[in-house]
């Protein structure tokens, strides 16, 4: 590919629901990634071609898009990954309104994140404010930090892009937000009743597809839901564990 | 709380069945599965309508004990079989209904596979289309509840059934104990491995890794706890359910392959279709 190849791109261009694919063609050399296709294309041939970047690293989040139907970042999809025989399609995600071409609008996520209780440590362990912590203990917290909030896991999340349940649901990334506060040592605060009701956990069937996608490959689905679900099992559905509770002496939250 | 003006997601033409713009084959994987568990489940319910030919006790240089994973514990038998109370059925068992010792077991690790987070995620793409794969539309539209409500809520008892699960793992294990110890002409027992002693054991380990890396098991184990630095046995066994756990849906397929292949091994020998070949020391 180091001399060059002609390839045909199937572009989402347009607002709201007046969407249409556009065909596109460039030239690919070795190491392109899709992103830099794109704005290939924008230099060549559209220029009105909307498109969210920054980073180029796969850091920030930002290009996120449908790439031959699957939720990817285009500055992390080589070209050589994809079948060049038939024309590269380029959509925006699919979860979120369509603001126009491939940017969406995406601050649902914020106001989701922002009824999410905040961290709520334990009393300082020193008499100078500090904590002291294992890294034994923080590690499963800390795999959670990674994420980049590029929201494919949103995307691809069948509840939210397929069903709707924006109103009820909160999606694969607040629930890995919820596990880093949850699973945190020295967090004291309760989010379970949150996680049920308002959002419901319940809806997720594990499909997986979150863990899939995520270009930081957290272990969404077995790391952070499934656990929430277990410990949301623990205070709602285990009438065991409840009465196990009753003649438990109390002591300080999980730790 | 802090009020944000959120926009409305738009309707896409996503929730149509089949609805992607997907190039791969999205639908091989599903594919495989709704056949590779359709076929376990004919299989196992054929097997189970048997009631016979699950107990092997033949062989030749010693009487081997190779009891099907399909019929263990085997509480009701024939008499000769290794069973644990002294009856061929039950006395509360209707008459008129056919009945197999394989009745009464399979419903444990049944239920273990069936609420299985793994197998969840597996048949509900596979049989249900919930989604038929990732980002391709399913057939349930606004009618999709998840396991919020019944009967997908009663998912939840996963606990409660990974516990007997667990002791009928303990129990195979014995059996493959059991099917390592030969009995001679003169009414000796002596140690031996046949490859249906193998078949056993594997069975045994496979069954073991799959329930001991569930994801309940390691929920149970310490998962629930925020803290586990001052807990090291906890902690390591954390550590190992963990990494068992990692590979949850190879030990699901392996172990799921491998116990029906242990029931076909007894099956044949004790049809007479093949032979034993052994070592006995």
């Amino acid at each position: 590919m180091s001399s060059g190849k002609t390839v045909s791109f199937w572009i989402s261009r347009g607002e709201g629901d007046r969407t249409e694919f556009k065909e596109y063609s460039t030239t690919i050399t070795e190491g392109m990634v899709v992103l830099d296709a794109v704005h290939q294309i924008q230099a060549e041939s559209a220029p009105d071609l909307a498109c969210r970047w920054n980073c180029k690293a796969g850091k920030c989040g930002s290009c996120s898009a449908e790439v031959n139907g699957k939720p990817a970042l285009m500055c992390m999809t080589r070209m050589n990954d994809l079948d060049l025989s038939q024309p590269v399609s380029i959509e925006p995600m699919k979860a979120f309104p369509r603001i126009r071409d491939l940017v969406t609008d995406v601050s649902w996520n914020y106001a989701v994140k922002e009824r999410i209780k905040k961290f709520n440590p334990r009393a300082p362990d020193s008499p100078d404010g500090t904590w002291r912590m294992q890294q034994a203990d923080v590690e499963r917290a800390q795999e959670f930090r990674k994420c980049i909030e590029c929201f494919l896991c949103q995307d691809v999340c069948h509840v939210l892009r397929e069903h709707g349940r924006h109103d009820r649901f909160g999606g694969p990334r607040h629930f890995v937000y919820t596990a880093a506060l949850e699973m945190h040592p020295l967090d004291t605060e309760n989010r379970l009743k949150g996680l049920k009701d308002t959002d419901g956990i319940g809806y997720c069937n594990i499909t997986k597809c979150c863990t899939k996608v995520c270009p930081e490959h957290i272990t969404i689905t077995d790391n952070a839901i499934i656990p929430l679900k277990e410990r949301v099992a623990d205070e709602f559905y285990d009438p065991l564990t409840k009465l196990f509770r009753i003649f438990k002496p109390k002591r300080e939250p999980r730790r | 709380m802090t009020q944000v003006d959120v926009p409305l997601p738009q309707r896409h033409d996503v929730a149509r069945f089949g609805a992607t713009t997907r190039k791969d084959r999205w639908w091989l994987s599903p594919l495989l599965v709704l056949l590779g568990l359709s076929a376990f489940m004919i299989y196992t319910t054929w097997a189970a309508f048997q009631g016979e030919h699950y107990f092997f006790s033949g062989g030749g240089g010693g009487d081997a004990h190779y009891l099907s994973p399909f019929y263990s514990p085997l509480l009701f038998g024939q008499e000769g079989e290794p069973r644990w109370f002294g009856a061929p059925q039950p006395s509360w068992w209707p008459g008129w209904a056919p009945f197999s010792p394989a009745f009464l077991i399979l419903m444990g690790p049944g239920m273990m596979r069936f609420t299985c987070y793994y197998y969840r995620g597996a048949y509900y793409k596979s049989f249900w289309g919930a989604p038929p794969a990732c980002a391709v539309g399913g057939p349930h539209g606004g009618r999709y509840m998840g396991e919020n409500r019944f009967p997908m809520i009663m998912q939840n008892i996963h606990r409660y059934v990974f516990y007997p699960a667990a002791m009928f793992v303990l129990i195979l294990l014995y059996d493959s104990w059991r099917a390592m110890w030969f009995t001679m002409d003169d009414g000796s027992h002596h140690f031996g491995v046949g490859i249906g002693s193998i078949v056993l054991l594997t069975n045994a380990v496979l069954l073991g890794g799959y329930t001991f890396g569930c994801h309940c098991a390691r929920h149970q184990i310490g998962g629930y706890l925020d803290c586990m630095s001052k807990r090291p046995v906890r902690k390591k066994c954390y550590d190992c359910t963990s990494a068992l756990n990692r590979h949850h849906m190879k030990w699901a397929w392996v172990s799921l392959v491998w116990v029906a292949w242990s029931d076909i091994y007894v099956r044949l020998l004790s049809h007479g279709v093949i032979s034993d070949l052994r070592i006995i020391f």
